[in-house]
């Protein structure tokens, strides 16, 4: 049985690319839109590009805020990509949204970049191990394309998994428990992307104990 | 660090790649989706795919090519040609693009810029700025539209720095006279255009070696370099042109296929 890869389609952007990804490394990627179709979803995965005020709403008038927030307090497995790992923390700084707040912090614009937004590859540099970035170099190289990112708190710091420089040093990916959140786009991010997209399918597996495909398998 | 980004661009006309000189002349180069998959696995940075064509009729033809590509090529993608209202950026988005570039559409309409980018964010906003330098006295470059075939009264530094105001999030910079011509980018347009704005600047144009390369990141200022025929006609690999990049000290993405 594949992992069903429930993608939240909140209408920004590139929700077809990430389904293209997760079909890649062995997921069955399913559209969500409405909380009925989170049924039998094992892993949600929340995309997304822009800004959180008309995500927020878009989720709001589909009726996921909630479903979304039980989710994540039910420690379910979540992977938020670049503004679905913003969605996790307090609020953002871009527009002022209230974001859903499971984790301890906020988005901020990058400080002192030399452009904006910040696009392109750039290294990812691991500050704990963690079985996301199973197979992956300590600092691999990811695609970005953001202004803002989601900060934890000073006394959060056992969520960040990795960070990333431009201008300053940003946190650019975040665990805890089930929930996951990186800030740049693995679905855009060949090889390596693949193969992260491929070990969150496979702890989605072990998490839902369903069988899914080995991470090593999915991303060879 | 952040890298210097490698970009191969596919001009596609009828659903087929076409690299023409001058933006005339055009010939045959090969299927879309196939080349896109090769220069993928040969460690392309990011696939640009420009519609030249841009007839409306070929509107889904164009659709399903971005599909089909997007489908099996997980590096960035940008669609260019043709895309005039929000809606219709919509559509190349959710057809598997990450940024959409505007030209012609934004110049006649710089609103749509604004309005593209309140939507889906600057980031997906790429303006495209097609220029020619002014033949009195060398001073300043103005842009034209319609495939480099009408000029216009817009200053083409200008535009960049108002067209990043409107909300793009990258500029794609083509020298009109350097195109096809194989004699290098334009690096004094590119070094003009870079120091006025705050976005990464994609260079565009003229390319015929890793040289050219090199000479529009150090000194033209540009966080990308892009090029077509270079890449089609096999005259050098997305590999030697970031292996020239990386001996020149410029930070490139690892590894490099090919190496050996």
């Amino acid at each position: 049985m594949r992992v069903r890869a429930g993608i939240v389609d909140h209408g920004a952007g590139n929700v077809r690319s990430v389904e293209h990804a997760l079909r890649w490394v062995g997921a069955e990627p399913v559209l969500v839109a409405r909380p009925a179709e989170l049924v039998d979803v094992d892993l949600l995965v929340m995309p997304g590009v822009g800004s959180a005020a008309p995500a927020m709403a878009r989720l709001r008038r589909r009726g996921l805020v909630g479903p979304v927030r039980a989710w994540l307090a039910a420690d379910r497995p979540y992977l938020g990509i670049c503004l679905g790992l913003q969605l996790l923390f307090e609020g953002s700084d871009e527009d002022g949204a209230a974001t859903f707040g499971v984790l301890s912090g906020r988005t901020q614009q990058l400080r002192d970049a030399p452009t904006l937004p910040h696009v392109g590859w750039n290294q990812v540099v691991r500050r704990r191990a963690h079985p996301l970035f199973d197979g992956l170099a300590a600092d691999a190289d990811f695609y970005f394309v953001h202004s803002y990112a989601g900060g934890p708190r000073a006394e959060a710091t056992e969520l960040v998994l990795a960070e990333t420089t431009h201008g300053a040093t940003f946190v650019s990916a975040v665990g805890r428990g089930n929930t996951w959140g990186v800030q740049f786009h693995p679905e855009r991010s060949a090889d390596n992307g693949l193969r992260l997209l491929a070990n969150a399918v496979a702890l989605a597996a072990r998490a839902m104990g369903v069988s899914g495909p080995g991470a090593a398998e999915a991303s060879a | 660090m952040l890298r210097r980004r490698v970009i191969a661009c596919l001009d596609v006309a009828g659903g087929r790649v076409v690299k023409g000189t001058r933006f005339v002349d055009l010939t045959d180069e090969g299927d879309p989706a196939d080349l896109a998959a090769r220069y993928a696995a040969a460690g392309a940075d990011e696939l640009v795919l420009l519609d030249i064509s841009a007839a409306p009729e070929a509107r889904s033809t164009l659709l399903g090519l971005v599909e089909r590509t997007a489908s099996r090529v997980f590096v960035p993608l940008t669609v260019g040609g043709g895309v005039r209202a929000v809606d219709e950026m919509r559509a190349v988005l959710r057809a598997g693009a990450d940024k959409v570039a505007l030209n012609t559409a934004a110049v006649a309409e710089p609103t749509l810029v604004a309005r593209c980018a309140a939507r889906f964010g600057r980031q997906a906003v790429v303006v495209a700025i097609d220029a020619r330098r002014l033949p009195e006295h060398g001073v300043g470059w103005q842009v034209v539209v319609r495939g480099g075939r009408t000029p216009t009264s817009l200053q083409a530094v200008k535009w960049a720095e108002q067209a990043v105001e409107l909300g793009a999030g990258e500029l794609l910079v083509t020298s009109i006279d350097r195109d096809g011509t194989r004699s290098g980018y334009d690096v004094e347009l590119l070094a003009a255009i870079s120091r006025r704005v705050g976005v990464p600047v994609i260079a565009s144009g003229g390319a015929a070696g890793p040289e050219h390369m090199v000479a529009a990141i150090r000194d033209g200022g540009a966080d990308a370099v892009l090029a077509a025929s270079m890449f089609h006609r096999g005259s050098h690999t997305i590999g030697e042109v970031k292996r020239a990049l990386a001996a020149a000290g410029l930070p490139i993405r690892l590894p490099v296929e090919g190496a050996a």
